[in-house]
């Protein structure tokens, strides 16, 4: 069945409706004009209900995410870039480099074609660019106000290397914790587009895929890197809790190690917000026994992506996996799990 | 930034330290501090000022944490609300998790169907009702001097776009009078259970009221008060002026805050409050129980923006979740170690009261910065 079939959707002012999801000639419509231009691949062209493709050696790693964001458009992305990254980084902290993306779409009745698809492309963009494809997926329209525009749910499969175990049971005390940049970029760009929020920034989000930056901390640092993580929501303090917990340890931490951009303290402070709390997608930690954080610091330095890396801390035994941080100010303090969403002040 | 950056400098703050601790005269236990703002709270757990101070130092914290001081029975009264079919409650994002008496949050009720939104100002409540005529928009006001000017805007732009389905709920509530009742209870003043030196007073408060009001208590009361910043060297510095005071004697009012603060404060903000708002003859606080001519009420000319006229609004007899000690702790007669619900029930996730929920209660601060030596204090103990 030829893609003409069917005549032309209209991307320009078009809208999603019932039927394209319904199963009949407006989602063939839909999937042969507009995903499968913006995803081209060998898997899709074959227009099977699934993708066959072959694996090489190693261990396969698998993960899968669903994306709600609000606003669908943020500086420096966008849903789409964002499905795709955000699944990529997830495989790439186990040492991995991702190969074949899934992607599902939840549509809301009445979302503008045109919108869908500058996110359908932008997607295939950031997969291309990051040298996987997405081989497979699904469309499913529900009534308008039952979603949100449009949510998105991607899976992605990656292989790891043989001789690479990075995993959270191998954090130790004595760790070094190594962050490869600035915090907040992602939260503030976002939260700056927000209908109730909206302030001026000039700060884009930092969504990236991190899988060469990863390739070169494994490269560095080889056996010596024990695991690894992307902060994403609740921002580094839920992620280095996350690890004290999984691990059995503490963490201490130095304020003063950890970078944050001026116009990100900035809008964090007008909103009463810590950016330690604030979502990241294109960072990572690392943690990294003490003879190879060095190395492995220095090569995270010569990636565009990890310019700005430190050492910001160390794991330390601590039978009640307390976070700790020395302030700026020379006090301690914990750094604790975020209870609720982080809200801006009130008084 | 780099304004606030200044006030946040290691180096000084060591600086400032040092000073402290040469001018604390170590026989002289006199130096018990209270910061009456959560404000100020939250910055001394989070930069962890009181490892900067010496053990004659000792800061008490007080009852400035506007959802804190919000007695059960207000929380209950707006839940009702929220449940009455075609209402909307507008409410700061703190509300929402404190438990009313029957346990239930603004969150529960809103899970269980009721309208509850959350706003960032109280602008937004005008905005809702705008584009929702069919529905009454309730704006869940709380706060101090700080947050009531805004209400006050709300009301007028009402009253101008002549909006028929918007009320506030005003739980407005005055520090002087918070502040008194503290230097006359009983706690104080019979049975001796806290000892006050000092206030730091109030940072963004005093903004809108100036330093003039406290000027009665540093004379009545004999206790000094330094206004200060929320910035940990505006506390530091606040506490070596009290210090000084306490040294020489003095009881005055002084400003540490003087890049925001002035004698008198924001007479524009002042004008729109007097215009709009009406003293209550009393109202309950939290821990604190009737505080007389402590809180706002709009005046009679605007009674159709008033919820509790509206909708007929009365409290009904409310409790506590037993064992809970917000009550003492917003009087600084405990510490929320001293609580037994501390981190055992009452966590940020399942909170039991206010204190615990709001980042400027006492134990929500405690919890969230300084666990690591409650628990050291509670081994030690033990």
């Amino acid at each position: 069945m030829s893609r003409r079939a069917f005549p032309a959707l209209d991307l320009r002012a078009g809208r999603v409706d019932l039927s394209h999801g319904a199963g009949g000639r407006a989602m063939a419509q839909l999937i042969g004009q507009l995903f499968h231009p913006a995803f081209d691949n060998e898997w899709l062209r074959r227009g099977n209900d699934q993708a066959a493709f072959d694996v090489d050696g190693g261990r396969m790693v698998m993960t899968t995410d669903g994306y709600v964001i609000s606003p669908l458009f943020f500086p420096g992305g966008d849903i789409g870039s964002l499905a795709v990254h955000g699944t990529i980084n997830d495989i790439a902290m186990a040492g991995a480099s991702p190969r074949y993306l899934s992607a599902s779409f939840i549509l809301e009745e009445g979302f503008p074609l045109a919108q869908l698809e500058r996110i359908v492309r932008s997607m295939g963009d950031a997969a291309r660019a990051a040298g996987t494809a997405v081989v497979t997926g699904d469309t499913k329209v529900v009534e308008r106000g039952k979603a949100d525009g449009v949510f998105i749910c991607t899976t992605g499969i990656g292989v790891v290397p043989r001789g690479i175990e990075i995993s959270v049971e191998r954090v130790r005390p004595g760790d070094q914790i190594i962050l490869s940049g600035s915090l907040g970029d992602h939260g503030v760009a976002v939260m700056s587009r927000r209908h109730d929020l909206q302030f001026e920034t000039d700060m884009v989000s930092d969504s990236a895929p991190l899988h060469e930056l990863v390739r070169d901390i494994v490269a560095a640092g080889g056996p010596a890197v024990h695991a690894m993580r992307d902060p994403t929501r609740g921002g580094l303090a839920a992620t280095l809790n996350e690890i004290a917990q999984q691990a059995g340890a503490g963490m201490r931490i130095r304020e003063a190690a950890i970078p944050v951009k001026t116009a990100v303290a900035a809008a964090c402070e007008l909103l009463g917000l810590d950016p330690l709390y604030v979502a990241n997608e294109g960072k990572l930690v690392a943690f990294v026994s003490k003879a190879a954080a060095a190395g492995v610091l220095g090569a995270m330095r010569s990636h565009p992506l990890g310019q700005d890396a430190a050492i910001i801390g160390e794991v330390v035994p601590d039978a009640q996996r307390f976070v700790q941080m020395t302030t700026d100010f020379g006090g301690e303090r914990m750094v604790d799990w975020l209870a609720g969403e982080q809200l801006p002040r009130i008084c | 930034m780099k304004h606030a950056l200044e006030y946040r400098d290691g180096r000084l703050a060591r600086q400032l330290a040092a000073r402290i601790a040469a001018e604390t005269t170590g026989d002289c236990a006199g130096y018990r501090f209270m910061e009456f703002c959560g404000g100020h709270t939250h910055a001394i757990s989070r930069y962890g000022l009181e490892d900067l101070l010496p053990p004659p130092v000792r800061l008490i914290h007080g009852p400035g944490c506007p959802v804190c001081v919000l007695p059960v029975a207000r929380i209950d009264t707006a839940i009702r609300l929220a449940e009455r079919n075609g209402i909307t409650l507008c409410t700061y994002g703190d509300l929402m998790r404190v438990p009313g008496s029957r346990g239930v949050s603004l969150l529960r009720a809103k899970a269980g169907g009721a309208d509850v939104r959350m706003i960032y100002s109280a602008l937004d409540a005008i905005a809702i009702a705008r584009a929702e005529p069919q529905r009454q928009v309730v704006l869940f006001a709380i706060g101090f001097e700080t947050t009531t000017p805004p209400t006050a805007l709300a009301v007028r732009l009402a009253v101008e776009r002549g909006l028929k389905n918007f009320t506030v709920f005003c739980n407005h509530v005055l520090t002087p009078a918070a502040i008194q009742n503290i230097l006359e209870s009983p706690d104080l003043r019979e049975f001796g259970r806290v000892r006050l030196d000092g206030f730091i007073g109030p940072a963004h408060v005093s903004t809108v009221i100036g330093s003039e009001p406290y000027a009665f208590f540093a004379e009545e009361f004999a206790k000094p008060v330094v206004i200060a910043g929320f910035e940990p060297l505006d506390v530091l510095q606040a506490v070596l002026m009290l210090i000084r005071q306490v040294n020489e004697g003095r009881h005055e009012v002084e400003n540490e805050y003087g890049r925001a603060v002035r004698l008198e404060g924001n007479e524009g903000a002042k004008r729109d409050v007097a215009e709009v708002f009406e003293l209550r003859k009393t109202f309950e606080w939290r821990g604190l129980g009737q505080v007389p001519y402590s809180a706002l009420r709009l005046k009679g000319r605007y009674g159709e923006f008033d919820a509790e006229r509206r909708f007929a609004l009365s409290d009904a007899p409310a409790r506590e979740v037993p064992g809970c000690q917000c009550g003492a702790v917003l009087r600084g007669v405990k510490t929320p170690l001293e609580c037994r619900l501390f981190g055992s029930v009452c966590t940020p996730e399942t909170p039991m009261g206010s204190c615990m929920v709001s980042p400027e209660g006492a134990c929500s601060a405690y919890w969230t910065y300084k666990r690591f030596r409650a628990m050291a204090a509670r081994e030690t103990a033990a």
